[in-house]
């Protein structure tokens, strides 16, 4: 369901055409910055993210690459805990950006930030966004929910996501602040297999992240509730200890910070810092 | 000895017993007693075997009949109906499960109805649990017992039809007994298989502790917080599952 596969830009693959096509011909021009030598190591920048970046950071990343002619964004989305035992063990990441900041700390405790960049943005990483839990209920509500106390009815069907993954540590967080407490009818592996209930149907509501509400469209309706704030997730960034180029780690940190980076954000439901 | 056959033979069980020998020696044995009797554990277990045993059974109500009918019966698409029998093979089990949604799901093709004529939902409950292995498991039966039946000798059969035994008579009274390891084997494959499901039974019938949490998902949900606890729970259905299949072969494969 997942995907943990390094992924490219376009204008990645075509570099990399370039280069094929420069092998076979022994010399040819391709494009103007003279195609035949190889992809140059130190013009990737390897940024490792949680799964529920990848829309924003694609998009993010299309205008970094514009900024920087010959600069080649490579992505390794997958769960934040895997990619942080990926780091601990050597993969050759630049940035990482976690969807907890336990995760973050993980490798803060582990393979580390880049010093000068962790003196100078925190220790533990930047926290860039924020995701907060929403209640999502199929388009005709059946059972009419309008707030976090109607989702213990007896009659009310509800979908969480198990107290061992974050979705689920934050649902736990929420309840115990506001004394609110559900019997769900099944506790899923993760946010996705909550959502895919709802949208089937299956629940009555379930409790999703508001940035899985809207990647849905119409097929859930999203309903905020003050609970929530109880149990709000940090998204840290931070340049990792072991990049080629902290230079250019830097400054894909600083896009992902900045204003452009915000509005990709908010557009996709994260709330921003 | 043809080292030819037994080399390659050898590599096969050590691929196949190694990782089980990494379970024993990763297991935490020191607080293996007082994990493994813990009250979800048990629950999880129980519910396990008692969902396993009846998939197994409905398969075989299902399954063998349907065998014969791939094996013995001259219809027109008999082909594509073995095909389509086999397709839960080849199809990832999750998929199995919203397929198994889509159609007995609360909203589905034929679950709406359940629920707005006779308000039974079946999701989340172990009748769920049992049909997404029956699902999953049932081919295998299917499979093994049309090997049977083809590789069984018809001149028994025919020799009991031309004695006057009707058709039913032949089926219960000659070919059954003939197929009988075939169909031992095939629902000990069919067991097993449904002791291990898992995509398809928590896309379908959820997780939730002593209702749809099989031993399969409290591994996976002990395996995000404790991997410890994941392994010494992986090792009880193992050995649990070996003990079963143990005496039944003894007892129904060789008879």
């Amino acid at each position: 369901m997942r995907d943990s596969s390094p992924r490219r830009s376009p204008s990645g693959v075509t570099r990399v055409l370039c280069a094929v096509a420069a092998a076979a011909l022994t010399a040819t021009a391709c494009g103007t910055d003279g195609g035949a030598e190889p992809a140059d190591e130190r013009g990737e920048l390897h940024v490792f993210a949680a799964a529920s970046l990848t829309d924003v950071f694609d998009d993010i990343a299309a205008d970094f690459e514009e900024d920087h002619p010959g600069v080649d964004v490579v992505f390794n989305f997958a769960g934040s805990s895997e990619l942080a035992a990926q780091i601990n063990a050597g993969a050759p990441a630049d940035v990482f950006a976690a969807a907890n900041t336990s995760t973050m700390d993980q490798v803060v405790g582990g393979e580390g930030l880049d010093a000068d960049w962790a003196a100078e943005n925190g220790e533990d990483g930047a926290v860039f966004a924020t995701n907060t839990l929403r209640i999502a209920v199929p388009p005709d509500n059946p059972a009419g929910i309008e707030d976090f106390d109607d989702l213990t009815g007896d009659d009310v069907s509800v979908a969480l996501c198990a107290e061992e993954v974050p979705c689920g540590a934050a649902t736990v967080t929420a309840m115990e602040a506001s004394g609110v407490a559900i019997t769900p009818v099944t506790y899923e592996e993760d946010v996705r297999a909550v959502l895919t209930k709802v949208e089937l149907g299956e629940v009555d509501a379930g409790l999703v992240y508001a940035t899985d509400v809207i990647a849905a469209g119409d097929r859930v309706t999203g309903i905020e509730f003050p609970e929530a704030d109880e149990a709000v997730n940090d998204y840290p960034i931070g340049v990792l200890a072991n990049t080629s180029d902290a230079g250019l780690a830097a400054e894909w940190v600083e896009l992902v910070r900045s204003e452009t980076g915000a509005q990709v954000l908010a557009a996709a439901g994260f709330g921003t810092t | 000895m043809p080292w030819i056959l037994v080399l390659p033979a050898l590599v096969g069980v050590a691929f196949l017993v190694l990782p089980f020998a990494g379970l024993l020696i990763r297991a935490p044995w020191s607080t293996m007693g007082a994990r493994v009797t813990e009250p979800d554990v048990l629950a999880a277990l129980w519910l396990s075997l008692s969902t396993a045993t009846t998939a197994t059974l409905v398969s075989l109500a299902f399954g063998v009949p349907l065998a014969w009918l791939l094996a013995r019966a001259e219809f027109p698409g008999r082909r594509l109906v073995r095909a389509v029998v086999t397709v839960p093979l080849v199809i990832p089990p999750v998929v199995g499960g919203v397929a198994l949604l889509l159609v007995l799901g609360r909203n589905g093709l034929l679950g709406q109805y359940l629920d707005a004529w006779f308000g039974i939902t079946i999701p989340f409950t172990p009748v769920a649990v049992v049909l997404a292995q029956v699902f999953v498991a049932m081919p295998f039966l299917v499979i093994s017992v049309e090997g049977a039946l083809r590789g069984a000798d018809r001149r028994y059969e025919e020799a009991a039809a031309t004695l006057g035994a009707s058709r039913v008579t032949v089926f219960t009274r000659v070919t059954l007994p003939q197929v009988l390891p075939g169909i031992g084997a095939g629902a000990v494959l069919c067991w097993a298989r449904a002791l291990g499901e898992f995509g398809a039974t928590i896309t379908f019938a959820g997780n939730f502790p002593g209702t749809t949490q099989t031993m399969p998902l409290a591994v996976y949900m002990a395996m995000q917080r404790d991997p410890e606890a994941a392994i010494v729970l992986s090792l009880v259905l193992l050995l649990v599952s070996l003990a079963v299949l143990v005496t039944l072969r003894e007892r129904w494969v060789n008879a």
